[in-house]
């Protein structure tokens, strides 16, 4: 495009702007980098002052955030067999013997479960409902329609009071069903609204050829709208998925033992005296990255979600 | 409108209509919206019913066996009379106001600067919105040790830049920062939202509006504040009001970070919530402290958006 724009900006406050932006992005982007350096770090390099960028890599985080240790007795220690593995070593060169394996595994399993569980349930009532809304005369349409994103507006400590109550009788408190139950009744408001926008734009002419094909409604539901709608169902299960693998509210009043994910229990990985930052950092790392890199991969259908999402409303 | 669908079977000749098998529409509209209806039915309004009944007893759920007392309103009169719970409601409002004039002023600087549509824009808007994808109690938790007193890195930065000592002040412990950090990280995470809700609003703007402008011989300036701003202004007012309501429910970033302290400095409500509910197991007074929450949430919400809908029509 040579021809002269009035709405194209001039090549330095192109300039400028992407010196702004660049400035913003490096100081907005220093915690994340923070967090995954601090996961390679040694305790001691850890909390040193002034904050150290340039350090010996470690892996004491991780084997750190993976197993329990304990201390023994000095004589005892000195008498033990040289270490069999390399995290051995890591826990010795710290002074202590691996004592177990910590919940970590067993939490982030349960994000999975519970993320992937509750993101497959939202979708496939979501799909149902939305077409129905998009497509059929519903009763109370618009009614229901707030009532559904009116939901969302509830406080999760005022909804998890009576809902640990409720858990409570019906033997749910601290199950994986349970849990996938609640985050798909939080998801499903956002899933039904982003989906009835994506089936809206599918063109009706499409199923009624269907219908006069002699499809039965449900066959042209699941052989022309799915296929038509699959992007649009796609990028609301990754909102949907990065809810559920982030909330923190419900997970830290109604889990504790069992059904407990991932968010409440990093931050209570302790070592001597505090939070063990290596071992904090390690399990922030591995919970976060697979958010990060799915939002980079992803980008085009996340950010077109979330304003699309928002704006609709 | 006359549904097209029923239309098109009323003009379908009668063969063919009649392989139009299966469940009538009615009843596959019922079939697939009663699930949805169903789980929100017991997932979210028979607690909120049930709450508005524990509301106006003294129920407490650490002692399901006392008896359960009909206490009326007092639950009501006690909250609204308490000076503690105003207290919350101001620290709640301070921190909604700087978080959302922070971010709606961060967040349109940035999305004006990222429609210059310089190269690489579309990457740099991706690395920007990473901090409000991830998980606000994991990143809020963090934080702690980028606050940490002496030796973290916010007190080392700050020490770098400013000349200020880093142990002469410590960003969550007293000494009246820790209202203020928390607003920070919530500025560092929830910016990019305004953004991206700005930047969709930059790029509805039409090119021609700007050059009929431009044939008028209108300034940059007199362009910005009369086509830009009001255009976007819909947009924006829509990105505070989701902003609003999210930080009216603030909850795990906070309390990870602060847990309310120092003393009650950074006390949410919803923290306040939390205190009431599984700390003391006052359940009958909470749950009569979430309705108060609920209602103020939906009233405030209400009135908002019949402003926002006064401004999207002109």
């Amino acid at each position: 495009m040579s021809a002269y724009s009035v709405t194209e900006p001039s090549k330095a406050s192109k300039w400028v702007a992407a010196a702004l932006v660049v400035l913003y992005t490096i100081i907005t982007l220093l915690p994340l980098v923070w967090i995954i350096s601090t996961s390679f770090k040694s305790g001691p390099d850890s909390i040193s002052y002034p904050p150290k960028v340039l350090f010996e890599p470690a892996l004491e985080g991780y084997v750190n955030l993976f197993t329990t240790r304990t201390r023994i007795a000095a004589e005892d220690f000195a008498a033990l067999p040289p270490p069999e593995t390399w995290y051995d070593q890591i826990v010795r060169d710290q002074g202590m013997v691996i004592a177990g394996q910590s919940r970590f595994g067993e939490r982030f399993l349960n994000s999975v479960i519970i993320g992937f569980g509750s993101t497959f349930l939202s979708i496939f009532l979501g799909t149902l409902a939305a077409y129905a809304f998009s497509r059929f005369k519903v009763p109370l349409k618009d009614d229901l329609l707030f009532f559904i994103l009116s939901t969302r507006m509830m406080p999760p400590i005022a909804v998890a009071i009576p809902i640990y109550l409720m858990y409570r009788e019906l033997g749910l408190s601290d199950t994986h069903l349970g849990m996938i139950l609640l985050y798909t009744a939080v998801n499903i408001s956002l899933a039904v609204w982003l989906l009835k926008g994506f089936i809206d734009e599918i063109p009706r002419e499409y199923e009624e050829a269907a219908l006069i094909d002699g499809y039965t409604r449900f066959q042209a539901f699941r052989k022309v709208v799915l296929p038509q709608a699959a992007t649009g169902i796609a990028s609301t299960a990754i909102f949907c998925l990065i809810f559920a693998w982030n909330e923190y509210a419900f997970a830290v009043l109604l889990t504790s033992g069992n059904a407990q994910t991932a968010p409440p229990f990093i931050p209570t990985i302790i070592g001597v005296g505090g939070q063990d930052w290596p071992a904090v950092a390690a399990g922030a790392t591995l919970f976060l990255l697979p958010v990060m890199i799915f939002t980079i991969l992803l980008r085009k259908h996340l950010l077109r979600g979330i304003t699309f999402g928002a704006v609709r409303k | 409108m006359p549904n097209p669908i029923e239309a098109a079977a009323r003009a379908t000749p009668a063969p063919i209509a009649r392989k139009v098998r299966g469940l009538s529409d009615r009843a596959i509209a019922w079939i697939f919206v009663a699930p949805t209806i169903f789980l929100l039915l017991a997932v979210n309004i028979f607690p909120l019913i049930w709450t508005v009944r524990l509301s106006f007893t003294n129920y407490a759920a650490n002692r399901p066996n006392r008896e359960v007392e009909w206490v009326g309103l007092r639950n009501y009169t006690r909250i609204l009379t308490d000076e503690g719970t105003w207290a919350t409601m101001q620290t709640t409002a301070h921190f909604l106001f700087w978080t959302i004039a922070l971010q709606v002023v961060l967040g349109f600087t940035l999305a004006w600067l990222i429609n210059r549509k310089f190269k690489g824009n579309d990457l740099l808007t991706t690395l920007i919105v990473l901090p409000m994808m991830l998980s606000p109690a994991v990143v809020g938790n963090f934080w702690t040790f980028l606050y940490q007193p002496q030796i973290g890195l916010v007190n080392y930065v700050v020490e770098l830049v400013t000349g200020i000592p880093a142990s002469s002040f410590s960003m969550l412990g007293p000494g009246g920062l820790a209202p203020w950090s928390i607003i920070i990280v919530d500025t560092w995470m929830w910016t990019p939202f305004v953004m991206l809700i700005c930047l969709a609003g930059l790029r509805s703007i039409p090119d021609y509006i700007y050059e009929a402008a431009e044939v008028d011989r209108a300034s940059k300036w007199r362009q910005f504040w009369t086509i830009t701003v009001p255009m976007v202004l819909p947009f924006l007012m829509l990105a505070v009001l989701f902003r609003g309501i999210e930080n009216f429910k603030m909850f795990d970033m906070v309390n990870l970070l602060t847990g309310g302290g120092p003393g009650n400095e950074t006390l949410l409500t919803s923290i306040d919530l939390k205190r009431e509910a599984f700390e003391k197991w006052r359940t009958g007074y909470s749950s009569a402290y979430a309705i108060i929450l609920f209602v103020t949430v939906f009233g405030l919400a209400s009135i908002y958006v019949k402003a926002l809908n006064k401004v999207k029509e002109r």
